[in-house]
This record gives structure tokens, C-alpha cells and sequence, in this order.
């Protein structure tokens, strides 16, 4: 018992940082899927914007919903969420608590993919390259390009082989500014989040500090219940086939010797266990019908307690006891608070 | 009892150090991504300033965010500070040496980062390009004042076609680089010698009192673990109580309104003392439906007459 509680402990104070393992191998790969992907700038006028921003802003909603998936807290929060009332209130403090803390871990890999397309360049670059300040960088003062035909010759500045833009704008100085400002703007994003990730963390004790203690330990008293309780009713199961089988062997025995008109085999006393845990099958003819009548007809998932004067002990026959009627609430004093 | 002291006395001894890896990784990881930055001076008369001073300074800001927030330890010295007195009186040292201690360690990534970023040179190069004296520089004396400007500007970006064949270029590059990797090394040695003095220095000043100071901001920290650990422990024996009490509300109820005649407990004892009187399909999926419907409150008396 000792193991077993020293080991849930173990398991119990790392569960956070098993999370906090996940958050970081997804920002790991957040990371490497940026560079690992091909980014292909269309270099047409309505296509850039769409595209670039397309691939800025759609892998961070799906990482951020692949960091949810991955957290197996989420069905442990649903639960409770939609669990009826019955004899236990439910706390909205723990709720959001439990619900903040997987928001907070699934929002790193979104925030490093934003971060690392920001100060890489190559999205904005391609998404708003048709907005260059042509006349502070370039030449603007070009008569022979109306409006499209000049959108369309900005749109290829991020392909560099098929620019044709050279007297208009030139292309490194162009791609030198919308990197700038793509660059500027990522790092005031990393300051924004990071900004934000203290402000959350150190404000809490200032404020809160009781009610986050409270939150914290029934969100991880719920988290530990659930466990024990399948624990529980996993050992629940394990006796309850063991004793069934044992009752289905003795009945299938008493059956064939019924049948067979032997009397019940005496098993030698000197053969011991070994014979008692046979059952009573002792060929293989026997053991074919017992494995067929397993698979064709289960007996219904009624154990026959000892005490029973039962003859015939198998398929089909007691029915389940009637059912009891909906609990009466006066016998169930063990719910009552003193 | 024996190997909980153990782990208890390995968390003791490895705070600091599990704090000290932490900073060295921060360190390591601001170099790392220095690095793997694509330094992109824009080449242009006011953004170059704002660009090369932007990335000098604003990413040591987000590194000393995340040494406060990756430290564990300032999270304990804010609940030590913001808690009401209580019957625990407050110590101001214990909370300033914490927060010293803290602050010293949140400060390692940033540095680093400043120091490396002067000793490259890239940032001030692109900063200061356009501040330097033309006349100082034989290839942009002559050019009058709003080109000297844009050509100066033009200086940290090697490939720029107007600038490829300048030899003044190179000049000004390495003046500005000298002066950066010169003030690089200062600020790298003023700060060691600081941080030697302070080693040195500080047992002849007031010994007792930091030894005091670290002992209880220790002490602080190790209770804030040892009292998480209790939680832990309380919450999980009374989840254990609360569903054997469940399983053995049930059984009364069974037995209450079931139809068995009466056991008389031979038999396989062990083996009936685990189905808890569950033994039958529908009980178990009532048992199951009570779970989730109906929670039993969290209150482990036991009130029940048997």
C-alpha cells in the first residue's frame, strides 16, 4: 500500500509537469513545423493577402485545438461541467479553474507559431506586399502603370526570378521593409504575451490567493476520485468474472454428469488441487461443448451466491431479482450532513 | 516514512540547483536564439534607429519576464509577501533576500543577450550607421546633405546595389563594429567584477542576518512544497473513503429491498468482501447511473445506522 501511495504521489504532483512536458515538445514541434514547411508566396494580387495571412493566423486555431485533444483533463472537466446536480454542488470556481489552467498550456503552441512566422517574415512579406510605400521607397512617379497593372507588378516583389518592378520599387529595399516590420511586430508580440503570462501569474497571489487554493485542490481532488473509482470498479469486475467463470465450470460439470448419467467423479484425494481446478472437464469433447455453450448463449450476469439451493447452476435460468424501487431517501441517512 | 524523508531532503538540497539549471538553459536558449535570428537592418534613414535599438533591448525584456515566470520561487515570495499577517509574523529580509535572489537570477538571459548582440556588432552597425561623422570618411565627405543620409543609412546592408562597390562602406562598418564589440567587453567586465566584489564582499557585512534570511526563505519554500504534498495525500484518502462509503450505501440499499434469502458468508469470503454486494448486472449499472447522477457530498462521517 506504501508503494502504491508513494507512487500516485509521484504521479500525482508530476501530472503537472507531465502537462508541462507535452506543452513544450508541441512548442518544439510547433517550431519545426514552421521551418519544415514550404512557404509559397502566389505573388498575385488578391491571392498574397488571403495566403499569407491564411498561414499566419489557421495552425495556431489548430494547435491550439490539438493542445485541448492532448490534454486528458478535458473529459474530466466535461464531466463535472454537465454532470446533474444530485447531492454534490457544483463549484463554477473549480470549473474555471480547471478549465483556465488546460487554456493557458494550449495556447504556448499557437503563440511560438505566431511568434516564429512574425519574426521569420516571409507571411507578411507576402501578404502585404502590394501596400509598400512606393512613393517614400521607390518611384512613384511612373505614368505608364494604372492601379492594377502596379498592384500587380508589387504582388510579385516576394518571387523574386519573375519581379519586373525594378524601376518602380527596388525589390531588397522593399523586402528589407516589410521585414522590419515584420520583425518589429513579432517581438512586440513576444513582449505582449510574455507581459500578459507574468501579469496572470503574479497578480494571483495578490488577489485571489484563497480561492485559488480551494480551486486547486478539489480540481485535483475530482481528477484523483474519477481514478479510484475505475479503479475500484476495475477490481470490481476482475472478482466478479472470476467468481462467474468458476460458477459456469461448475455448472457446465454438474450439467454433463447430469446428462451423462455418471455419477458426480470422486476425485481421488491424493490428486489435490490440481483436479479441483479442472472443474470437472476432463476431455476434450467436454471442453468443445462448454466453449461453444460460452460463445452461444451467456448466462445472464446473475451470480449465484453460495447459500443458494440452486440444482441446476447455469444458462438461462434465475431471472435477476426484481428491481429495487428508486431509493427512498430516508434510508440513505448516510448522506445526510451532521 | 524512510523514502519520503529521502525525496523530501532531495527536493531541500536541489531547489537552488534545479533553479541555477533553469537560468543557465534561459542563458543558453537567448544565445541559441540570437542565432537562429535573421538580423534584417532596414536600410532606411529613421527605421534604422528604431530597428537596431528595438532588437537590442526588447527581447531582454521578454527574457526577464520569463526568468520571473519559469522561477517557482517568485511565486512563494509573492504569497509570502501579500499574505495577511495571520499569526505569523512577516519578515522584510527573508522577503527582500528572496526577491534579490530572484531578480539576480531573471537578470542572467538578459545580459547575455546584450552582450552577445554588442560583441557581434550587427545592431549597433544598423542603429548608428547614420550618425557617424561623413567627414570622417573619404567616400561620403563629398555627397551633399539629404543624399549623405540615405547613403549612410544604406551602409549596414552589404548587398544594397548602390553601396556594393563602396570602400567607405567597409570603414564605417568596422568603426561602429569596434566601438560595439568595445563597449561589449566593458559592460562584460564591469558586471564580473561586480558580481566578484559582491561574493567577496558581503561576509564582512551582517553575515548573521543573511544566513537568517536564506535559512527561513529555505524554510518558506520547502513548506510550500511538503503542504502540497499533504493535499495531495488528504484528497486522494478521502476520495477512497467517499466511494467506499458510496459502494456501501449501496449494498445497504440492495439489501434493504432485495429478494435474496439471506447469506451466510462461506465460501469464497475475500472474493465477496470485493464485489461490496454488487452482483448482478442492473445493480452495477444503477450503482453506475447513481455515480453519475447523483454524487454523494463530500463528507466522509459516517452517520449511517447499520
Amino acid at each position: 500500500m506504501d508503494k502504491f501511495r508513494m507512487i500516485f504521489q509521484f504521479l500525482q504532483s508530476n501530472q503537472e509537469s507531465f502537462m508541462n512536458g507535452i506543452c513544450g515538445i508541441m512548442a518544439l514541434a510547433s517550431a519545426q513545423m514552421y521551418s519544415a514547411f514550404d512557404f509559397n508566396c502566389p505573388c498575385l494580387p488578391r491571392y498574397n493577402l488571403a495566403y499569407g495571412l491564411g498561414i499566419l493566423l489557421v495552425p495556431p486555431i489548430i494547435l491550439f485545438l490539438l493542445g485541448f485533444v492532448l490534454n486528458n483533463n478535458i473529459s474530466m472537466l466535461a464531466e463535472e461541467w454537465r454532470r446533474p446536480r444530485g447531492q454534490r454542488g457544483k463549484d463554477p470556481a473549480v470549473l474555471r479553474y480547471m478549465f483556465c489552467s488546460m487554456a493557458q498550456r494550449a495556447m504556448i503552441a499557437p503563440v511560438v507559431w505566431v511568434s516564429v512566422t512574425l519574426l521569420d517574415g516571409k507571411c507578411i512579406t507576402c501578404a502585404f506586399c502590394t501596400s509598400v510605400p512606393v512613393e517614400t521607397l521607390g518611384n512613384a512617379s511612373n505614368p505608364s502603370l494604372s492601379q492594377g497593372e502596379m498592384k500587380r507588378v508589387l504582388a510579385r516583389i516576394p518571387c523574386k526570378e519573375i519581379y519586373d518592378g525594378q524601376e518602380l520599387i527596388a525589390n531588397e529595399v522593399a523586402i528589407r521593409y516589410l521585414r522590419c516590420i515584420s520583425q518589429a511586430l513579432g517581438w512586440c508580440f513576444v513582449l505582449l504575451m510574455t507581459t500578459l503570462a507574468f501579469l496572470v501569474r503574479s497578480l494571483r497571489p495578490c488577489f485571489t490567493q484563497a480561492a485559488f487554493l480551494k480551486s486547486r485542490y478539489w480540481s485535483h481532488y475530482i481528477d484523483i476520485e474519477r481514478k479510484l473509482f475505475d479503479e475500484t470498479c476495475a477490481e470490481h469486475a476482475k472478482s466478479f468474472a472470476k467468481v462467474y467463470i468458476q460458477q459456469f465450470f461448475e455448472g457446465m460439470s454438474t450439467d454433463i454428469a447430469a446428462a451423462h448419467c455418471h455419477p458426480p467423479r470422486k476425485t481421488p484425494v491424493d490428486v489435490g488441487e490440481a483436479a479441483e481446478k479442472l472443474l470437472g472437464i476432463t476431455d476434450q469433447g467436454t471442453m468443445n461443448t462448454a466453449l461453444k455453450s460460452w460463445h452461444r448463449s451467456k448466462p445472464p450476469l446473475h451470480l449465484h451466491l453460495p447459500a443458494l439451493p440452486s440444482a441446476n447452476g447455469w444458462a438461462g435460468e434465475g431471472q435477476p431479482p426484481t428491481h429495487p424501487p428508486a431509493p427512498r431517501k430516508e434510508t440513505a441517512t448516510y448522506y445526510s450532513r451532521v | 516514512m524512510d523514502r519520503f524523508r529521502m525525496i523530501f531532503q532531495y527536493f531541500q538540497s536541489n531547489s537552488e540547483s534545479v533553479m541555477n539549471g533553469i537560468c543557465g538553459l534561459l542563458a543558453l536558449a537567448s544565445v541559441k536564439m540570437y542565432t537562429s535570428f535573421d538580423f534584417s537592418c532596414p536600410c532606411l534613414p529613421r527605421y534604422n534607429m528604431a530597428y537596431g535599438l528595438g532588437i537590442m533591448f526588447i527581447p531582454p525584456i521578454a527574457l526577464f519576464f520569463c526568468g520571473l515566470i519559469l522561477n517557482r520561487q517568485s511565486l512563494v515570495m509573492l504569497e509570502e509577501w501579500r499574505r495577511p499577517q495571520g499569526r505569523r509574523k512577516k519578515d522584510a529580509a527573508v522577503i527582500r533576500y528572496m526577491c534579490s535572489s530572484i531578480m539576480q537570477r531573471a537578470m542572467v538571459a538578459p545580459i547575455v543577450w546584450i552582450v552577445v548582440t554588442l560583441l557581434d556588432g550587427k545592431c549597433l552597425i544598423c542603429a548608428f550607421s547614420g550618425s557617424v561623422d561623413p567627414e570622417k570618411f573619404v567616400g561620403f565627405a563629398n555627397a551633399s546633405l539629404g543624399q549623405v543620409q540615405q547613403l549612410l543609412a544604406r551602409v549596414p546592408c552589404k548587398d544594397d546595389e548602390l553601396m556594393r562597390n563602396n570602400t567607405s562602406r567597409k570603414a564605417v562598418s568596422r568603426y561602429l563594429r569596434c566601438w560595439s564589440q568595445a563597449l561589449g567587453w566593458s559592460i562584460l567586465l564591469i558586471l564580473i567584477v561586480a558580481a566578484f566584489l559582491a561574493r567577496w564582499l558581503r561576509p564582512c557585512f551582517n553575515q548573521v542576518a543573511l544566513l537568517q534570511a536564506r535559512h527561513w526563505s529555505n524554510y518558506i519554500d520547502i513548506e510550500q512544497k511538503i503542504f502540497e504534498e499533504t493535499c495531495c495525500e488528504h484528497s486522494r484518502l478521502f476520495a477512497h473513503k467517499c466511494i467506499l462509503h458510496f459502494f456501501e450505501s449501496m449494498q445497504e440499499e440492495i439489501k434493504l429491498h432485495s429478494f435474496n434469502l439471506p447469506r451466510e458468508g462461506e465460501g469464497a469470503e475475500g472474493e465477496e468482501d470485493l464485489l461490496r454486494g454488487i452482483t448482478d448486472q442492473d445493480q452495477m449499472n444503477k450503482l453506475l447511473k447513481m455515480w453519475y447522477y447523483e454524487k454523494p457530498p463530500l463528507d466522509v462521517n459516517q452517520v449511517t445506522q447499520r
